[in-house]
């Protein structure tokens, strides 16, 4: 079931587009020129394209935008509305796509690398360049190759062997529309060392009434014993749709842990794809979406089991509300030398109004024999009768409504680490469910 | 009956069992005691014919037939029957299902007819009061979801419908309370008879209260290095392991 | 090699049972497809010219369709020109009764097990025996014609009950359904047809047994099941073919139409020749099920033992159009060598409170690849819609495969999804078990596979279930990984 190739004017537009923003004297000049072509070739997404069947990215981008447009640049002022109060870290601001030194604060230290990746280039180019591009597919998918060909900017973290860093690092990302439409591609790389560890978090917000659209890609590497963990909060207000990839490649007996909160947004797609090519790997990724009004979240994660003894699960939650709209699709792939491996998934959803409509799609893949792998995914209502038990206790029907949310969506917030980071997403999801107990 | 000469095993590289010799006559309970990881179960093991387990030395010989010899379904059906530690479960499958199919494969090969359902049942039911087993319980899948002790009196309950003429009990009190343990050490002592053999492995005494033993022999680090009667079993009950492991190494 | 690895070597020289062939003469069409082909087929069976309209018209939508390429399977291209569209065994008189039946074709089904003679059959089944295109005897049709159940060859249909046929072939699968349907509708030669009237429960069990015969052969039947208001029937579906080394196409359309209250259970054992262990040769089935639940409370269950082929397509499907109503599915599909199976079923709830259940359990061995799909789509107006569904893989070997593609669409907030899968291998514990008892391999693997099937393998009269068990046992005796 590949994408069909569509010769859509949007895809030549913006394939010019790429074409001529190539710099020939960038340092990664080879990579994008090659990436501008894959993106040629495959071309957005067709209307009927089986990974974006529910996801009508390319019609939106058609309709709701001029893609030869330039960006404005954002007011960095509004910046302070978003960040998350009380937690000590590095931070890494982006508004508009553009890094802005002035709202970042990275503290000095040596015991690991932060900046912003065009500066990496240039003053860590040997290390960008044996990682930048070779995780992320850009001939399986038109987006990633887009970004590779235009990123603007993002993060780099270099952590060095045997490195532990408590200090977590933070990217906001903010969209200004209020002088237009905004279209931004960023990128991440994050290079974890030997016996090192690091907690990365991207908070996504935006403001004014324009559409605006981003296209980010973060790329992973985490070597042996190493471990990452990667937050990500998606909380737009209104007219953002985004496309993420986030491509995670783990050696032996490393551990990742992702989250994913999506809360709010026009349409938001994120690709997750964790390559387990190692032993003795263990990885988590949860996620968790409430949706309201038009919301449409599109999470297809990927877990590519490639050698044997590894763990992998997953658990996905999602509350459906207004004229929502959920998709889950979740890959598993145990390829046959992966043996021993256990790999378990679960997606679980609630529909809260008729015009609400879930999409799911779990996928096993398994060519060796001795595994164990499960996948489950349900999706339902609140339960009536525990509903009328708590209202015959005399709780309301909203308060008893949002104590039982809230504790379907506690299931994906207890697995949060960090407690500044779980008491700012608690408040978030408290607030969201109208939980007032 | 059963004659042990020297035995040795590994599995993988792990040499565990270092020269085992043993002789169980008919009608005889023996006890194999010892210390977590001194080869108990190893030894069961080998006698039933895990495949895991590689025999590296020394003989094993069964009413005068080669044992190691033997794929592990003809040691069953030449009568070696070996009560499992950690019974496996097998969805789908009703006990007695699996018993009748079992019954029957041992009958051919002896050249018995095999029992057809009405008398296959038959026996059934008198084995099970024998052993005080629930029928419901044999008409479930083999093993799943039952609880431990209902695990272990499947087990006596396939040893009283198999009449083994060699008993191997692998731990079968570990995990059992006193009351499942009674009625488990009942079973056993109930189809005990001149002509068959118990061998009885556990790491604690209190079994042998209820199945008393003729002989008992300590394992430790893959060799029996002491053997006595039941009262050694007291005594290893009172003083623990230890003094075991001393003496040897003085040795 | 490990001894389990020898086991599983020997295994897969087991031979094809049914591999055969019956030395009889045939009428066929020449090789290939066109209108004048499908003129001839027609004009073959004395068809009236509605009918021939509706073929031509079908032929002229497949060509302008292509062939699908979603499904996991892979497989050479097909050469549609190269395939024989009509083969009959040669009769001089159309047969009136049994005693005017080729004795050849008597023998060869008495060969599989299916006796054509009434007074032999101690048990109550009726038999449609279809053999390469055409329908050769239906047993029983007088004790039926009693009750006013119609049980015959389609072609038979045709010419008595023109209405019947006419009002209700293609509703459930239109012709532009999907490629192969389309296929199937230009160049069906024969089939069954069942109607069973108002408030009839028939008295017993409806068997159509498929065989290919001749080379080169298409087997294109069309079947069609009307179960009117409050009626019931069991119906069973029996195919084998002989061992050759070209593939053969196999392209089938089944329609099933239940009116309110009435249900219908339709179970099939499929054991169309797999190919050898090299992968040489099968039966390529690519086959349209589909059950329409119109009425309210109606309800249709397929069940599948699916074991031979080459290559699979398959997707026994229910439209839950009727409130209340109810659509089952369950399989054990067992891939050996290198079969490949893609298999599964569509649950379509648009009436209110429709429930349906899935129950799958895949086995793949050998070099094999067994993929489940499925959809459960609850549409809006499906209001208190129920789906359960399981889906399980037992792999044996490390170097076969199993995929699930299970789609879930839910557009109705008060609809209850339950999805549940998992993957694992025949635990050597387990034979370990079973060996300790006095079992010996072959016998612990029959064992525990029936074990793990038996959901399904429950869902099978008693007769089919007995076959099904030996056939699971007979593809995987002794394929432990």
């Amino acid at each position: 079931m590949s994408a069909t190739v569509t010769d859509n004017n949007t895809t030549s537009e913006l394939a010019a587009l790429l074409d001529k923003q190539l710099v020939a004297t960038a340092v990664d000049a080879a990579l994008r020129k090659e990436a501008a072509i894959a993106f040629r070739t495959a071309g957005l997404p067709a209307a009927k394209a089986e990974e974006y069947r529910f996801t009508p990215v390319t019609r939106i981008l058609e309709k709701q935008f001029t893609l030869s447009q330039p960006t404005p640049a954002g007011q960095a002022s509004r910046i302070n509305d978003y960040t998350l109060a009380g937690l000590e870290a590095d931070t890494l601001v982006f508004i508009n796509g553009v890094f802005s030194p002035a709202d970042s604060s990275i503290q000095k230290t040596t015991d690991l690398t932060i900046l912003p990746l065009q500066e990496a280039l240039v003053s860590h180019t040997a290390l960008v360049l044996k990682h930048l591009g070779q995780y992320a597919d850009t001939a399986a998918d038109a987006f990633t190759a887009w970004n590779t060909a235009a990123w603007t900017n993002g993060l780099f973290v270099h952590v060095p062997d045997n490195k532990i860093i408590e200090r977590p690092i933070i990217l906001y990302h903010l969209h200004d529309t209020s002088e237009g439409q905004v279209v931004t591609a960023t990128r991440n790389l994050i290079v974890v060392g030997r016996n090192a560890e690091v907690t990365i978090l991207e908070k996504y917000d935006s403001a004014g009434a324009s559409p605006s659209f981003s296209n980010q890609v973060t790329e992973a590497v985490v070597a042996e014993n190493a471990g990452l963990n990667l937050y990500s909060i998606q909380h737009d207000a209104g007219q953002r749709h985004q496309v993420g990839m986030t491509r995670i490649q783990q050696a032996n007996y490393s551990r990742v842990n992702t989250f994913t909160f999506t809360l709010n947004g026009k349409l938001v797609r994120n690709n997750l794809q964790l390559v387990l090519d190692g032993e003795g790997i263990e990885s988590h990724m949860y996620g968790l979406y409430l949706l309201t009004g038009d919301t449409l979240a599109d999470n297809h994660t990927v877990v590519d089991h490639r050698k044997p003894n590894s763990f992998s699960n997953e658990l996905y939650k999602g509350v459906m509300d207004g004229n929502a709209r959920g998709v889950f699709n979740g890959k598993i792939y145990v390829r046959p030398q992966a043996q021993k491996t256990n790999a378990f998934q679960a997606n679980r959803n609630i529909l809260l109004s008729p015009t609400a409509t879930v999409n799911t799609k779990p996928q096993l893949e398994i060519w060796a024999d001795d595994v164990k792998c499960s996948h489950g995914c349900t999706s339902g209502q609140l339960d009536e009768e525990a509903l009328f038990y708590l209202r015959a206790r005399g709780i309301d029907k909203l308060s008893a409504q949002a104590m039982m949310l809230y504790a379907f969506a506690g299931e994906v917030l207890t697995n949060v680490k960090n407690p500044v980071v779980k008491e700012y997403l608690d408040n978030l999801i408290s607030q969201r469910l109208h939980k007032n107990f | 009956m059963l004659t042990i000469k020297n035995l040795q095993a590994k599995i993988g590289e792990k040499q565990i069992l270092n020269g085992i010799n043993l002789e169980v006559k008919p009608g005889e309970v023996h006890a194999i005691m010892g210390p977590n990881g001194s080869g108990k179960s190893t030894l069961a093991s080998v006698l039933a014919g895990r495949e895991e387990y590689e025999v590296t030395g020394g003989e094993v010989s069964f009413e005068g037939k080669d044992l190691l010899e033997m794929a592990p379904e003809d040691r069953a059906r030449e009568g070696v029957f070996l009560a499992f530690q950690y019974p496996v479960e097998i969805p789908g499958v009703s006990t007695i299902n699996f018993m009748k199919t079992a019954v029957n494969q041992i009958r051919e090969y002896r050249g018995q007819p095999t029992l057809d359902a009405v008398s296959f049942l038959g026996v059934m039911k008198e084995k099970m009061k024998l052993v005080e087993i629930d029928q419901a319980l044999l008409n479930r899948a083999l093993n799943e979801g039952f609880s431990g002790g209902e695990k272990k009196r499947n087990e006596i309950f396939q040893m009283a419908m198999l009449e083994p003429k060699l008993a191997v009990l692998d731990e079968t009190d570990s995990g059992l309370d006193i009351d499942a343990l009674k009625i488990v050490s009942n079973g056993v002592n109930k189809l005990r008879n001149k002509s068959n053999a118990v061998i009885v492995v556990t790491h604690y005494q209190r079994l042998l209260d209820y199945i008393v033993p003729d002989f008992v022999h300590v394992l430790y680090k893959g060799k029996i290095v002491k053997s006595g009667t039941k009262e050694l079993a007291l005594e290893l009950e009172a003083k623990g392991y230890d003094w075991i492991k001393e003496e040897v190494s003085v040795l | 090699m490990s001894k389990d690895n020898q086991v599983l070597e020997e295994l897969t020289s087991k031979e094809y049972e049914h591999g055969w062939t019956t030395d009889i003469e045939t009428d066929s069409a020449p090789k290939g497809l066109n209108e004048d082909i499908i003129r001839f087929i027609s004009a073959k069976k004395n068809e009236p010219a509605w009918l021939l309209e509706w073929r031509l018209k079908a032929y002229q939508q497949w060509t302008k369709m292509k062939e699908p390429t979603w499904a996991n399977v892979k497989f050479p291209e097909i050469n549609y020109q190269d395939v024989i569209y009509y083969s009959a065994p040669k009769q001089k008189v159309t047969p009136k009764n049994l005693e005017d039946v080729d004795p050849e074709l008597i023998k060869t089904f008495e060969k599989l097990g299916i006796s054509l003679t009434e007074q032999k059959r101690l048990t109550g089944i009726a038999v449609d025996a279809v053999i390469d295109s055409v329908s050769v005897a239906t047993t029983f049709k007088e004790t039926l014609g009693e009750l006013g159940i119609i049980f015959c060859s389609f072609s038979e249909a045709v010419q008595k009950h023109p209405d019947l046929v006419k009002k209700y072939m293609g509703s459930v699968v239109p012709v532009n359904d999907n490629y192969f349907s389309a296929l199937n509708s230009a160049v069906f030669t024969d089939g069954s047809f069942c109607y069973i009237p108002k408030g009839v429960r028939c008295p017993m069990e409806l068997s159509t047994y498929f065989r290919i015969n001749a080379a080169n052969t298409g087997q294109f039947e069309r079947t069609l099941i009307i179960a009117d208001e409050g009626s019931y029937v069991s119906y069973l579906e029996g195919c084998t073919a002989p061992q050759r080394d070209e593939n053969q196409l196999h392209a089938a359309v089944v329609e099933i139409y239940a009116m309110k209250d009435a249900q219908v259970k339709y179970s099939t054992v499929q054991n169309w020749y797999p190919g050898d262990k090299e992968g040489k040769g099968g039966i390529y089935n690519f086959v349209t099920k589909r059950g329409l639940c119109y009425g309210d409370s109606s309800k249709i269950s397929w069940t599948q033992v699916e074991t031979g082929s080459a290559i699979t397509w398959k997707y026994p499907s229910c439209i839950l159009r009727g409130d209340n109503s109810m659509g089952e599915f369950y399989s054990v599909a067992v891939t050996n060598n290198y079969q490949q199976a893609d298999t599964g079923t569509k649950m379509i709830h648009i009436g209110k409170n429709t429930k349906s259940r899935i129950v799958s359990k895949g086995i793949s061995a050998g070099h094999s690849q067994n993929s489940y799909r499925g959809q459960v789509h609850i549409m809006k107006r499906a209001e208190g819609a129920r789906n359960f569904s399981q889906c399980d893989s037992l792999l044996m070997g490390d170097k076969c495969g199993a995929h699930t593609f299970p789609y879930i669409d839910v557009e109705n907030s008060t609809a209850r999804i339950e999805h549940e899968a998992t993957t694992s291998k025949i635990g050597e514990d387990q034979i370990f078990y079973c060996l300790q008892r006095g079992i010996d391999e072959e016998s612990a693997v029959a064992l525990i596979v029936n074990g793990y099937a038996k959901e399904v393998l429950n869902q099978l009269p008693m007769e089919f279930a007995v076959e099904a068990q030996k056939l699971l046992a007979l593809t995987l005796e002794g394929s432990v990984g």
